[in-house]
């Protein structure tokens, strides 16, 4: 409760007050080397995401048959890729691992950046429509989440993804301008467009009902009815007063999801649902890895800690943020 | 209380509707059929589709979906031919929750203790530890903690076998050790969750006003923990057992890939790609039932915990 009036009182004066939580944050975190540390491995994460093609020794289709499941550090001698060093081993098609890892890591980024942009903005959106709505249209609003929210996401998501990758499979005449332009996006992204679609369609739920209940917390205090008092209007109170109080806790919780949308997307392509091949994503060199465990572990070891260091990252951070916008564990 | 669980079974009659539509739907939209394969002469598919009534319109066939799955039946399985739907996924289902009850019975086995622990040491070095232990233990998914397992503890070490399913008729230790590596990757991530939940919620309780006035009136400590702060702290952690189940069930889909487990969420994935309805739509019935009844089963716990529940409402 004291927290909560202390954020009250924050809205009443937004532009001092608020951002000096913020600056308090900011500085609580860059003290800590962890939180640093994890910060700047994504950073760098989302640098070879956006240019792989610079960072990446070869090409990551180019098969080399002669040299099939290399150890790490093994220099090729025959077939396409002689005189290439394959640092991080092969795989079984003679595929240079390092090379897949940097064009995985394009994969999960992207699916942690659109599924956290779709999730923020509808979820936002609808949780602030909601809460702030009449009883009747929250109550109806907040019914349909529940219901969705009934259904398992996997299996919802398994379905979807399915449903839309069946699309790609049909002769192009018999689908409107709309699907061949989504399928056509979806064909140039390796299959990524509808990990994005199927995810997405879950991921805001969470966030919906976040905000919703923020929302009906603060909509009652006193800053908000001293606004409206003073004839600001529906949008100005949620996009001025409501949004800058409950933005921290969203930012919080979208960053401790995102570890859940990288890893949808990898186990959709370990199973061979998610981004087509030869597209690496790190769930599908994990499969790879599995199947070759006895002879060739490296193939599982790099995916595999790149995947556990993102997620740990991710959530890292996310509980750092946490516990810097809390007033209560600041000491 | 009685109003309560009348709500909650009430509530399952949309969510029922609605989930099951979207599955039908979805089912029906995508293309290809069961019985569609190169050998197969159209004519005999189109007989065979009359056969299982898949030429009507789909609504007419959803009606007929609703009226046989309120008779609890759900249909022949239309790969295994002829064969009803509830002779796989009975068995699948009893494996699957072998597992998931292992999984809990791993989560909660170590979560709560460390996360018991990590209060009672709080900012010490058992604190920091299981924290760091917790997030780490969150941020490794099933399909690496699996496959690592399988590789240290298999392969490597030669403990156990590399993953298969053994049924509890083929003897308990075989099964035990079948069992032990997917219990504990579906666990793993479990365990972590409440270590942080149990922890959090018992730094909490023990600020709480009764604690300190019952640690005056000069009670044992140990009685003031387990009766005072203890009881308490456990009540958001029995809420979390409804998503927890949720989570065990997704999770569950995951490791049985993983681990090659014949349970319900094997049947689901390929039955999807086999276009078998009646399977599909059996298997989404029965994980929502699940989760819906589980939260049925945390909204009672509940009131036993936490009389004051009744009340408030």
């Amino acid at each position: 409760m004291l927290n909560s009036t202390a954020q009250g009182a924050a809205g009443l004066r937004p532009a001092r007050q608020s951002r000096s939580l913020w600056q308090d944050g900011l500085r609580q975190l860059r003290k800590d080397p962890v939180v640093v540390l994890c910060a700047l491995y994504l950073v760098l994460l989302l640098v070879v995401a956006l240019a792989p093609q610079v960072f990446a020794p070869v090409s990551y289709e180019q098969t080399d048959f002669s040299e099939k499941l290399q150890p790490p550090g093994t220099l090729a001698t025959t077939g396409k890729l002689t005189g290439h060093v394959y640092w991080f081993g092969s795989d079984k098609l003679g595929r240079d691992i390092l090379s897949r890892l940097i064009y995985g890591t394009r994969i999960s980024m992207a699916v942690a950046v659109v599924g956290a942009a779709i999730s923020f903005a509808l979820g936002v959106s609808y949780g602030m429509l909601a809460g702030y709505g009449s009883k009747h249209v929250d109550n109806i609003m907040m019914r349909i989440v529940d219901i969705i929210y009934a259904y398992p996401t996997l299996i919802l998501i398994i379905l979807l993804q399915v449903f839309l990758t069946s699309f790609s499979q049909r002769p192009p005449d018999q689908m409107g301008a709309f699907g061949q332009i989504m399928v056509s996006l979806d064909s140039s992204t390796g299959g990524l467009f509808f990990v994005f679609v199927a995810i997405g369609a879950v991921s805001w739920l969470n966030m919906a009902r976040l905000v919703r209940g923020q929302v009906l917390h603060y909509k009652l205090q006193e800053f908000v009815q001293a606004a409206r008092v003073v004839g600001a209007g529906r949008s100005r109170i949620m996009g001025r007063h409501l949004l800058p109080n409950i933005i921290g806790p969203c930012i919080v919780a979208e960053t401790l999801a995102i570890p859940a949308y990288i890893y949808t997307e990898a186990f959709l392509s370990f199973i061979g649902l998610g981004v087509q091949p030869p597209m690496p994503s790190w769930g599908s060199m994990i499969a790879d890895g599995y199947s070759a465990l006895r002879t060739a572990p490296w193939v599982l070891f790099f995916p595999a800690v790149a995947l556990s260091l993102t997620m740990l990252a991710f959530n890292f951070l996310g509980d750092a943020i946490r516990d810097a916008l809390d007033p209560k564990t600041q000491k | 209380m009685a109003r309560l669980i009348v709500r909650r079974i009430l509530w399952f009659i949309p969510v029922f509707f609605v989930i099951t539509g979207i599955t039908f739907l979805t089912m029906r939209a995508l293309p290809g059929g069961p019985f569609d394969s190169e050998k197969t002469p159209p004519a005999l598919v189109q007989q065979m589709e009359a056969a299982f009534g898949l030429n009507r319109p789909v609504y007419e066939q959803y009606f007929i979906w609703l009226k046989n799955a309120a008779q609890l039946d759900f249909g022949p399985s239309l790969k295994q031919r002829g064969k009803p739907v509830a002779g796989f996924l009975l068995p699948a289902l009893v494996v699957s929750m072998q597992l998931g009850i292992a999984a809990l019975l791993f989560a909660l086995v170590i979560g709560l203790p460390a996360g018991i622990i990590a209060a009672l040491h709080r900012g010490r070095w058992q604190d920091r530890s299981a924290t760091l232990v917790a997030i780490v233990g969150v941020s490794i998914p099933a399909i690496v903690m699996g496959p690592v397992l399988v590789w240290i503890f298999a392969l490597q070490l030669d403990w156990l076998p590399v993953a298969q399913w053994v049924p509890l008729a083929d003897g308990f230790w075989p099964w035990l050790s079948h069992l032990i590596l997917p219990a504990i990757t579906l666990g793993a991530g479990l365990s972590a969750i409440i270590a942080r939940l149990t922890r959090a919620s018992l730094l909490q309780v023990l600020n709480e006003d009764y604690v300190r006035t019952a640690k005056a009136k000069g009670l044992p400590h140990r009685v003031v923990m387990l009766r005072h702060a203890l009881r308490n702290a456990l009540i958001p952690v029995v809420t979390y057992l409804g998503p927890l189940t949720a989570a065990v069930v997704t999770g569950s889909l995951v490791v049985e890939q993983v681990f090659a487990i014949p349970g319900m969420g094997r049947y689901f994935v390929s039955s999807i790609t086999s276009r078998d309805y009646p399977m599909v739509m059996a298997v989404v019935v029965i994980y929502a039932f699940i989760i819906v009844f589980a939260n049925l089963l945390v909204d009672i716990s509940y009131f036993f915990i936490d009389p004051r529940t009744d009340h408030a409402q």
